[in-house]
């Protein structure tokens, strides 16, 4: 006989392993389908490990908040030591235009209770003790944002969720839906057929495919980006540090020191490179560690470990789209990289969306990631 | 001052080196000019070069070839790998406790551009395979790049202080393989169109189809037409409990140490593994004048030509066969070890624990292709061939073999019509030189009692004749002509010591009755003159299996300098004169066991797995029977393959304990390779302008 569940959710990543746990705590049946052979193979473990409230709108702000308050009691709550530390954001000015955008932008943040602060070029230096003042007009400063290991918090939610009941068919790809009108009544994968209540697309990079099978067509577009590790110090500065400017061939870029002492790094291509492809180029390193090395010459001396490629499923405006469309079918792509900091905090909500139980504050959050929205805005901090 | 220094070797020349002044731990000290830090401590003594961060661990050399990082140390406050480290006057050198500080920085550095640049041919690699595939494309004059990661061509020909095996005409066969290296080297230099690249590892096959080289410090991308994968072999390690103490290496490390930098690392070494690997070691051991107290093998045989087995048991070094190792033991680095006689089933029987005291422990349990480049080459879609172990784990003789048919097949690709297509029988050959040994037989039966003769203490097939192509007379033939034959004799001797000389297991001696019919004289050829042998001295002469037959005088000894090699004399009773294969050297008491086994306090689920990030045995034991088979994973939860190494040394161990929980290796999905295959320091990489 075909199996029947609550809810089948398509995708074992930073969205959909969390979305299944609160499900299962909430005594949902749940089946989680995923091509890879095991959780977190895409994008979950690509992820660099920073998580900050500090967006500019209402919803990732309150998502992330959220975020950050699980993976801080997160060993209390669950025992697993997910290496999480308050260690910050920042993102120091080096041109009178970043300042006055950030110095505008945190107003806006302020508005919504956020910590954050503007400190001194001096200041700076004493968070991240080395950094190069020439021309440093001074940095924000978010204290209460941070880190942890995505590979770390990714096994717990599994493993978690594993006890939860959850079950995952690995392996196993999507290839369409049964629909009823605007009701998607079973879900068909190259191994089986599967009835369900309730159908959660968080496919990543496969978002767009897997919504166009239930006829909608949602502008989720992956983009490759490449990260690097070094080898690990003793601890000797503390925020994350996200370089806004541009140059040939990039944008913004940003790096860390994560709780075992290694520096972390990424870069934003420009043009952005589209597509899905994970094989490294040799472009990244000549390009980023340039730039790292011109704002924080200390790392000169650090060893590169590893270096991966990964992709931030992208939508127009830079905000998720996240929300219910038809009668059984919530969509939660285009994560834009922030997957894995909005993972916990959107379990959460597209759990409440299931079991219809969002709050006043849960429907303001899913108006900035209505899938129905006009796309052309733009989001005014990456 | 403690001195480790290999002060006399019966191979190696002892060059006279400039002293430059050290500290360590602010303690002054003398390393050798251009030494690296590894080899200048080592020689002093000091064996514990820091202590992890994670555990407190005493770490050391593990690699020596740049490619882990436990043999870190503070070089004038900046944390280097050792071994790749040279040593330079003043240094101030620290042990690494815990994590390394970082320093600051009072400079902006300026970076000039990378250098980019297009090659037809390259070559990773310049070992065996790499320099004869080299040799044949320099001949078409193609335009080829090797690189190696060394100071000098050879790969680890450089390290091998033995005669090699195999066919004369085809490599060098009887030859010891430090000057196979320098002869390829040198024939490569007639070849303009090749150009070498030392002191330079390959990082990476970039998907733009760019190779990412560091050349002496200095980052450059290569775009290449034709890869040849040369790369070699990375040496498996082995799990027990105590396998992550200090003084536990490959042999690897042990040959370069030994062999290249000339320390003595240890008094009393162990060796697990009888491989051909091992074996070697272990007489390499005894030329640098270490006492081996043992050499231990899981199967009922040795794994390594029987000549090199042999020989080691004749010169007085124990091999247990069907023994195992259960456990090292020590404070921070080994003490004794102990091992145990295992069943049919690989598993120990209780009882038969033996423990010995031993300072070092050398694991030599087989090699894994260096595929990665292969792989991602293909990846890039880069034409791309493989050769010597890269390839297939097989001798240094079929290394050079397979290595000129690929060159000779890339040249073909290159568009030179004038290759002739490779001969069939030399794929047959290249097959016959990897060929593992064969069947053991008995000695020749129907030799006389007059005249002179040698005999041919070689009984187990292997590829191998220069005793047949080296005879004045044409006196020795295989069996039937075949490579793997044994070689026999027949014929006109005229006891011109050549075959005694050139034999590379030492497997020849030369009997002769001409003067006395009831007591003749046995030739016995000796090349660990560090320990001399003169006239008149009684020594213990071995059959083939290292049994006694008796103490005699040496009655003269021939030195032979350009062979590296002593001819001694001895006179005999005929009863014994065949079989006579050597004599001992090392004193039995060396081998004794200790009074009582010492058994393990750590269990088997303690054994370290992955070095780097102290990750034991019971941690993936957990993850496996909760249903994990993906190496990724694993490594996710447990960090298992994230240290400096990246997954070099425990990939092969996990994928071993998936085995033994009985899941299939179609199941296992093995970790993502990414870059860099070295750690290398962010300032190399800015593309300045």
């Amino acid at each position: 006989m075909d199996k029947i569940y609550d809810v089948i959710i398509i995708g074992a990543g930073s969205i959909g392993v969390p979305t299944a746990l609160n499900l299962a705590l909430r005594k949902q049946k749940v089946l989680v389908i995923d091509g890879e052979s095991a959780p977190g193979q895409q994008n979950n473990k690509k992820a660099i490990g920073g998580v900050r409230a500090t967006h500019s709108d209402y919803g990732k702000i309150n998502v992330c908040k959220r975020s950050i308050e699980i993976m801080k009691n997160w060993q209390e709550t669950w025992g697993d030591d997910i290496g999480w530390m308050s260690n910050g954001y920042s993102y120091p000015a080096y041109r009178e235009e970043d300042e006055k955008t950030l110095k505008d932008l945190m107003k806006v943040q302020h508005s919504y209770g956020l910590n954050i602060t503007w400190v001194s070029p001096e200041e700076y230096n004493e968070l991240v003790p080395g950094i190069n003042k020439e021309e440093l007009r001074g940095s924000t400063y978010s204290p209460e944002d941070g880190s942890c290991s995505p590979l770390l918090l990714g096994s717990a939610y599994y493993f978690h969720s594993l006890e939860a009941k959850v079950e995952y068919h690995f392996r196993e790809k999507v290839i369409g839906f049964d629909m009823s009108q605007s009701k998607i009544s079973r879900v068909i994968t190259d191994k089986g057929i599967y009835y369900t209540g309730m159908v959660i697309n968080a496919a990543g990079n496969y978002g767009r495919e897997i919504a166009a099978m239930a006829g909608i067509n949602l502008p989720v577009q992956p983009e490759n980006h490449e990260a690097g590790i070094t080898e690990p110090v003793a601890r000797f500065m503390g925020p994350m540090v996200v370089d806004m400017r541009t140059r040939p061939g990039s944008e913004n870029f940003y790096f860390y020191q994560n709780n075992e002492g290694q520096i972390v790094f990424c870069i934003t291509p420009k043009p952005p490179i589209t597509g899905i492809d994970n094989r490294s180029t040799s472009t990244f390193l000549p390009m980023c560690t340039k730039r790292m090395l011109e704002v924080y010459p200390r790392l000169h001396n650090l060893r590169v470990r590893r270096t991966w490629r990964g992709q931030y499923p992208m939508t127009p405006d830079g905000f998720p789209i996240v929300g219910k469309t038809g009668d059984n079918f919530i969509n939660a792509i285009g994560m834009c990289g922030q997957g894995f900091m909005l993972g916990p905090g959107m379990g959460e909500l597209i759990t409440r969306i299931c079991l219809d139980e969002l709050t006043e504050s849960d429907l303001h959050i899913l108006q900035s990631f209505n899938p129905e929205r006009d796309f052309s805005g733009m989001e005014a901090f990456k | 001052m403690e001195n480790h220094r290999i002060l006399k070797h019966p191979i190696l020349p002892i060059e006279e080196r400039e002293d430059v002044l050290f500290t360590w731990n602010g303690e002054p000290l003398l390393a050798k000019k251009g030494e690296m830090i590894s080899s200048a401590l080592i020689a002093n003594g000091i064996n514990i070069f820091g202590h992890h961060h994670k555990d407190g661990s005493a770490q050391g050399i593990f690699c020596a070839n740049g490619q882990c990082a436990k043999c870190t140390v503070i070089a004038d406050g900046v944390s280097v790998k050792s071994c790749m480290t040279a040593v330079t006057p003043g240094m101030e050198i620290r042990s690494l406790e815990g994590l390394p500080e970082l320093p600051d920085t009072a400079f902006i550095p300026k970076y000039p551009p990378l250098e980019k640049l297009e090659v037809e041919i390259l070559i990773i690699g310049g070992g065996p395979a790499g320099l004869s595939a080299a040799i044949e494309l320099g001949k078409y004059n193609i335009n080829t790049l090797l690189i190696d990661d060394k100071q000098a061509l050879g790969g680890k020909l450089v390290l091998q202080t033995h005669k090699f095996f195999g066919s004369e005409e085809d490599s060098n066969a009887g030859m010891r393989g430090i000057e196979i290296g320098k002869l390829l080297a040198l024939e490569l230099q007639k070849y303009p169109s090749v150009q070498v690249w030392l002191n330079s590892t390959a990082l990476f096959v970039f998907s733009d189809k760019k190779v990412g080289i560091l050349k002496d410090g200095i980052y450059k991308l290569v775009t290449p037409h034709i890869i040849l994968n040369a790369a070699g072999a990375r040496e498996k390690f082995l799990r027990f409990p105590g396998n992550d103490l200090a003084r536990i290496y490959g042999a690897g490390a042990f040959q370069t140490l030994v062999n290249r930098d000339l320390v003595r690392p240890t008094n009393r070494l162990f060796i697990i593994g009888g491989g051909n690997v091992g074996l070697i070691a272990g007489y390499h051991a005894l030329q640098a004048g270490i006492n081996v107290v043992g050499l231990a093998e899981a199967m009922p045989q040795c794994g390594g030509y029987k000549v090199h087995s042999d020989k080691l048991k004749r010169l007085g070094v124990p091999i247990y066969t069907s023994h195992t190792i259960i456990n090292a033991a020590g404070k921070e680095t080994v003490e004794s070890i102990t091992i145990a006689q295992i069943d049919s089933e690989f598993k120990p029987i209780p009882g038969t624990e033996k423990s010995f005291a031993c300072d070092t422990l050398l694991i030599a349990v087989g090699l894994n292709s260096l595929s990665e480049f292969t792989e991602e080459a293909k990846e890039a879609g880069i034409q791309v061939y493989a050769a010597g172990d890269a390839q297939e784990i097989a001798e240094a003789s079929s290394a050079m073999f397979n290595g000129k048919i690929a060159g000779l097949i890339i040249a073909k690709e290159c568009g030179k019509e004038e290759v002739e297509d490779i001969p069939s029988e030399w794929y047959a050959k290249a097959e016959v030189l990897k060929s593992h040994p064969g069947k053991i037989k008995d000695y020749q039966k129907d030799l006389p009692e007059t005249g002179v003769f040698p005999v041919i203490h070689c009984l187990q097939e292997i590829p191998c004749n220069p005793c047949t192509t080296v005879c004045p007379t044409n006196s020795i033939h295989t069996e039937d002509g075949d490579l793997m034959s044994l070689p026999v004799y027949s014929g006109n001797c005229i006891g011109c010591y050549k075959c005694v000389l050139i034999c590379p297991g030492l497997a020849i001696t030369l009997v002769d009755y001409r003067n006395d019919k009831e007591h003749p004289i046995v030739t016995i050829p000796y090349e660990v003159f560090n320990i001399p042998k003169t006239e008149g001295e009684e020594i213990e002469l071995m059959d083939i299996d290292g049994n006694s037959l008796g103490f005699y005088p040496i009655i003269s000894v021939i030195d032979v300098k350009k062979r590296h090699t002593q001819l001694v004399k001895v006179q005999v009773p005929k009863a014994i004169a065949r079989k006579i294969a050597s004599f001992r050297i090392q004193e039995k008491e060396i081998s004794n066991p200790l009074p009582e086994p010492v058994m393990p306090e750590k269990m088997p689920d303690d054994a370290m797995i992955c070095l780097c990030e102290r990750v034991k045995a019971g941690d993936i034991r957990k993850m496996i029977h909760s249903g994990v088979t993906n190496l990724n994973q694993i490594k996710a939860k447990t960090r298992a393959g994230m240290g400096p190494c990246g997954a070099k040394t425990c990939e092969n161990l996990i994928i071993q304990l998936l085995r033994e929980e009985g899941i299939s290796i179609d199941e296992v999905v093995p970790n993502t390779r990414r870059p860099l295959f070295i750690e290398v320091p962010l300032e190399k990489f800015p593309d300045g302008d």
